[in-house]
């Protein structure tokens, strides 16, 4: 579903921070992206969800060289990929309701054709009974559900999730883990960056560990 | 009566699905309708919406009233006649009428009798002076037809060669230096209009920049679910065009208050000194069609630059944080 070749990034005329990447994320694959604090993590992460271009080398994004992407196909594309912020970034605004369903209101779908289906997914990340709150009296374990209930609303075929557990209780980061886990098995690729190795340690999975940035694979 | 209470309950059942219905219907919308900064965008808008009006208004009636003096003025000439040994004034008034309703391009001419000179000597020679004793120059005040004015030298010189006494005064001296200031007046006034709607634009674009600033999580938050770039664009432009058209109808209406408020003033004060100073300069000192259309127009602009500015905001915002080469950015 994504491949990258060769793969290199360097911000303005600095070292490279990224150096010969070469892996692929295949269709319901599950994978931890680890390694220390700086190691690129969150660089790497934008480049699958397309908010950063390589300096280097070929990526392929859903069969598509992300170089000859023009702007107006970027939605489309977007539209099958789910982030989860590590800083979730709901709109303080809105209720959770309504931050789950936005990405369905943005495609211009009518209310009606998906209420039952926000309404559902709330209730299965759990948080059924804040329904109606706003982000700013919910906990930061709350806002994490809704923010992976807004990337989930629209079934993508990725999902990528930065730190989705560092701000969350053990209990709580496991049952996340569950919930991703759930959701890989109904076909979905997932991708989780974190460096909790002991969230790692629970499930036997693929490992993609960056350090100095290179990348080694543990598969 | 049992019917009439099984309708009431219908009507109440009817009543509470449609506000059911719309509560529903109604989402939140996606730009916060109200906060700090789109306040402050209102009141800068209004603010400089109200100054931007008084400046057309106070342009449009310079330029009126500078084209009144110049059309007044050039529809009169005066002869005056001097008085002389031996002269009869009677006659040579009325000689120098009947010369003057003879040529081509005069409308009306009249002689200022003595009355309308004794009041204009008033302010010199007091009430109640006998002006045949005195010898005072009388004049003979001849309309022009402003379109096909008469050859005011052969017009001259028919009257000084009928009555050497007599002497045309076309003001062309004063005409012309009154419609140099009055065009100069009207430049000035536009100058000072292209200041006042600089400054305007350029308040209103760093306003709707600055209160777009704090948005620029919802622009990104937009962008990575999947919204398109119009869309995100129009939500923003729609927002912030409400908020534009607000403030400046605000500015706007109370610009054209004053003005009103202005020409009632003088018009109900018509008979005092104050007024009358200012009648003699401004006439009644309203504001005509043209100042309110120019007024109508500037509020439309300034909504519709509010709008543009969001947009383009919007899409500069989008254009750094979509797809960014980190060498190019």
């Amino acid at each position: 579903m994504i491949r990258f070749e060769n793969v290199g990034l360097r911000y303005d005329m600095g070292p490279e921070v990224l150096r010969d990447l070469s892996f692929e994320i295949r269709r319901q694959s599950f994978q931890f992206l680890t390694g220390p604090s700086g190691a690129g993590k969150t660089s790497l992460l934008r480049m699958l969800f397309l908010a950063l271009k390589p300096t280097r080398g070929l990526i392929t994004v859903l069969g598509k060289d992300v170089a000859t992407l023009s702007r107006r196909d970027l939605p489309s594309i977007r539209r099958r990929i789910g982030v989860v912020f590590q800083d979730f970034r709901l709109l303080d605004h809105m209720t959770t309701y309504e931050n789950v369903a936005l990405p369905l209101r943005v495609r211009g779908r009518e209310e009606a054709s998906y209420r039952q289906d926000v309404v559902d997914l709330i209730k299965w990340v759990g948080l059924g009974e804040r329904m109606n709150a706003l982000p700013v009296v919910l906990s930061g374990g709350e806002k994490q559900r809704a923010a992976i209930a807004r990337a989930l609303i629209d079934q993508p075929d990725i999902l990528l999730a930065d730190e989705p557990t560092g701000n969350v209780d053990p209990p709580l980061a496991r049952r996340l883990l569950r919930l991703f886990l759930e959701l890989n098995r109904t076909g979905t690729a997932v991708v989780i960056a974190t460096h909790d190795l002991g969230l790692m340690d629970q499930v036997d999975a693929r490992r993609l560990i960056l350090s100095d940035g290179r990348l080694d694979i543990y598969d | 009566m049992t019917e009439m209470t099984a309708r009431w309950f219908d009507l109440r059942l009817a009543a509470g699905r449609l506000v059911r219905r719309r509560r529903h219907a109604r989402q939140t919308p996606i730009v916060p309708p109200a906060n700090v900064a789109g306040r402050a965008l209102t009141t800068v808008i209004a603010i400089m919406t109200f100054l931007a009006s008084l400046t057309v208004g106070a342009v449009t009636l310079v330029s009126d009233s500078a084209g009144r003096w110049e059309n007044d003025i050039s529809r009169e000439v005066t002869v005056q006649v001097k008085p002389e040994e031996g002269l009869d004034m009677a006659a040579a008034l009325q000689r120098v009428r009947t010369i003057a309703l003879g040529s081509a391009g005069v409308t009306d001419a009249r002689i200022l009798d003595d009355a309308a000179t004794g009041r204009l000597l008033e302010p010199w020679l007091g009430k109640g002076v006998d002006l045949d004793e005195l010898p005072v120059p009388r004049l003979v005040v001849i309309g022009i037809d402003a379109h096909h004015p008469p050859n005011f030298s052969a017009l001259s010189q028919t009257i000084t060669a009928a009555v050497p006494a007599a002497e045309l005064d076309d003001h062309r001296g004063w005409v012309s230096r009154l419609v140099t200031m009055a065009r100069a007046m009207v430049l000035a006034g536009i100058a000072v209009l292209s200041l006042v709607m600089i400054a305007t634009i350029l308040t209103v674009i760093f306003a709707t920049r600055g209160a777009m600033s704090g948005n620029r999580q919802i622009i990104e938050v937009l962008h990575f679910v999947g919204a398109r770039s119009g869309f995100i664009a129009g939500e923003f432009q729609r927002h912030f065009f409400r908020l534009g058209l607000f403030g400046a109808l605000v500015g706007g209406s109370l610009a054209m208050l004053v003005f009103y408020g202005m020409s009632w003033w003088t018009e109900t004060n018509r008979a005092t000194p104050e007024a009358d100073q200012i009648s003699a300069l401004f006439g009644s000192f309203a504001i005509d069609w043209q100042g309110y259309v120019g007024v109508v127009l500037l509020i439309a602009t300034v909504a519709g630059l509010t709008a543009f500015t969001s947009r383009l905001t919007v899409i500069r915002q989008l254009e750094a944080i979509d797809m960014i080469s980190p060498v190019e950015g």
